[in-house]
């Protein structure tokens, strides 16, 4: 089983899972920029943090034949602190690199006026640059979010075909669906959705445009979800070549819009051996 | 890790590297090449590229050349693969130094290039340092180099060591770099200049032979790379080659 997750906050998570995620079949990642898990104080602090999604977290990934692409954004909470927005400016200068396949994770945490000035701005800020965008669904009052969304992508210059709409569940599959966006999943141990839950939704909206995430992080969640899900849907009765659509194919073919999507990790720098610079490094 | 191609970058005249690269090339990225250094050679002829362009101009405004320097890694790709040929990361390499001596970058380019670069644009940008000495003050991107030096990145960590450190780096660095190579697994041949300035450096030799002990008294292999250095450690004049030995070293 070949594995690409298309959400997952790998710089807050150890070797050890990189290992195990490698062992599970996962052979792509992509790592939307997001919240710290504390407040950012400045712009400075994102171009750290990018700077670790364009170089250290690729490194580290390519070390466990593990390829890693990144979506960068101004994420929607910080959206509303004017110590954080004037990234927004900043953003043009990173959104071309190579390893920059969406912008994201947008979208709405508070539904404020703050953040629908953010999300138009970088829904603008995809077209320009010839990216998709990962947009996250609200964590509460979700189906709302979700319709709010929606209207905001519909009247942005970023066609809905070139939209990841993520952390969907039952309550907005339908509506996400009617959307002509693709639905993204993220697979939880106790929040969001788990696998057989998965399942049922796959059993009644198909496999199309379907994208299953751990969207793992610092919080408790699980960097195997991704597996979990791909044994279940077999289990289901689901074939292999469904497997490979959802887990494979159509993250493929979705963060491939933005023509910068490279699968092979030829460029090792070196394969592991004992004096690898990551079990090195902290001696 | 270094191969042919990227040794060219280190010191063949552009034109070399030029026909090089687009020998590598298909006819689509070739084009590409071709309009991204003209791009380049039209902001240098202006001066308006690199140090007088870049007064009064926003830091995040994006000059043509410095975006194609950015995508140079989705454009310079194997037109064959095969394990023989250069590697992506070599063509991008290539392709990044020559935009940097064809736009004349001085200090403040790469200054910026550097700190707002991805790992594979700080690495091009070291690797065309010592191409750029004759629009940089002496030794001024010396704290790029001690930057990548910090990092754990052996793409940096190798880039870093050209014949630019073995210019500029004072010999503390300098022997802490090599002591750096043998700790994250790059191959000493990355440094430059290694058997001039390894030579009669008695401190050198007693940080190997440290770390040889530290390595054998946890029952770990110690790497070939340190026995070569140490051996380059000789004086000339002396005969015997440098003996490793488990024990603690006298200066140790």
């Amino acid at each position: 089983m070949r594995i690409f997750d298309p959400h997952i906050h790998m710089t807050s998570r150890t070797t050890d899972d990189y290992e195990a995620m490698y062992a599970a079949g996962v052979r792509a990642v992509v790592e939307p920029s997001f919240w710290l898990g504390q407040p950012r104080t400045s712009p400075a602090s994102f171009f750290d943090y990018f700077d670790a999604l364009l170089g250290w977290e690729p490194f580290r990934a390519s070390q466990y034949g593990i390829a890693h692409h990144c979506t960068l954004a101004l994420n929607p909470k910080e959206a509303n602190d004017p110590r954080c927005t004037p990234v927004l400016d900043a953003l043009p200068r990173y959104l071309v690199k190579d390893s920059v396949v969406a912008v994201g994770e947008i979208g709405y945490d508070s539904m404020t006026p703050a953040e629908d000035t953010a999300l138009a701005a970088q829904l603008q800020l995809a077209a320009d640059h010839g990216l998709p965008a990962l947009v996250h669904t609200p964590h509460r009052d979700k189906l709302a979010g979700l319709h709010r969304t929606v209207d905001v992508i519909r009247e942005s210059d970023l066609p809905p075909e070139r939209v990841l709409l993520d952390h969907l569940n039952e309550t907005t599959v339908k509506a996400a669906t009617d959307s002509g966006c693709w639905l993204g999943f993220s697979i939880y141990p106790d929040t969001k959705m788990d696998e057989d839950r998965m399942v049922a939704v796959i059993k009644d909206h198909g496999i199309e445009k379907v994208l299953v995430n751990s969207a793992a992080d610092w919080g408790k969640s699980d960097p195997l979800k991704t597996r979990r899900v791909g044994d279940a849907l077999l289990a289901a009765g689901f074939t292999e070549d469904d497997v490979d659509q959802v887990l494979w194919r159509n993250p493929v073919a979705f963060y491939g819009l933005s023509g910068r999507l490279r699968l092979d990790v030829t460029d090792c720098p070196e394969p592991l051996h004992e004096g690898n610079s990551i079990l090195r490094g902290g001696e | 890790m270094l191969t042919a191609l990227t040794e060219l970058t280190d010191g063949s005249p552009a034109r070399a590297v030029q026909a090089a690269l687009e020998e590598h090339l298909a006819g689509a990225d070739r084009a590409w090449l071709h309009e991204a250094l003209a791009e380049a050679q039209a902001a240098a002829d202006a001066e308006t590229a690199a140090e007088a362009g870049a007064a009064g101009r926003s830091l995040w405004t994006l000059p043509t050349w410095e975006l194609r320097f950015a995508e140079a890694g989705r454009h310079c790709r194997p037109a064959r693969g095969g394990p023989s040929g250069p590697s992506a990361q070599d063509l991008a390499d290539a392709a990044r130094v020559l935009l940097l001596h064809t736009v004349r970058a001085g200090h403040d380019t790469t200054s910026r290039l550097y700190t707002h670069g991805s790992a594979a644009e700080r690495r091009a940008v070291l690797l065309a340092l010592p191409h750029l000495s004759a629009h940089t003050p002496p030794a001024s991107a010396l704290a790029l180099v001690e930057d990548a030096l910090r990092t754990n990145d052996t793409r940096l960590v190798a880039a870093a060591v050209g014949p630019y450190a073995a210019e500029h780096l004072d010999q503390h660095a300098w022997r802490h770099a090599v002591l750096k190579c043998l700790f994250t697994g790059v191959p000493v041949d990355a440094v430059d200049g290694l058997a001039p300035r390894a030579r009669g450096d008695a401190e050198l030799a007693r940080m190997l032979r440290d770390y040889a002990a530290e390595r054998t008294a946890a029952g770990r292999p110690v790497p070939d790379d340190l026995h070569r250095v140490l051996a380059l450690t000789a004086d000339r004049d002396t005969a015997d080659r440098p003996h490793v030995t488990a024990a603690p070293s006298e200066e140790s």
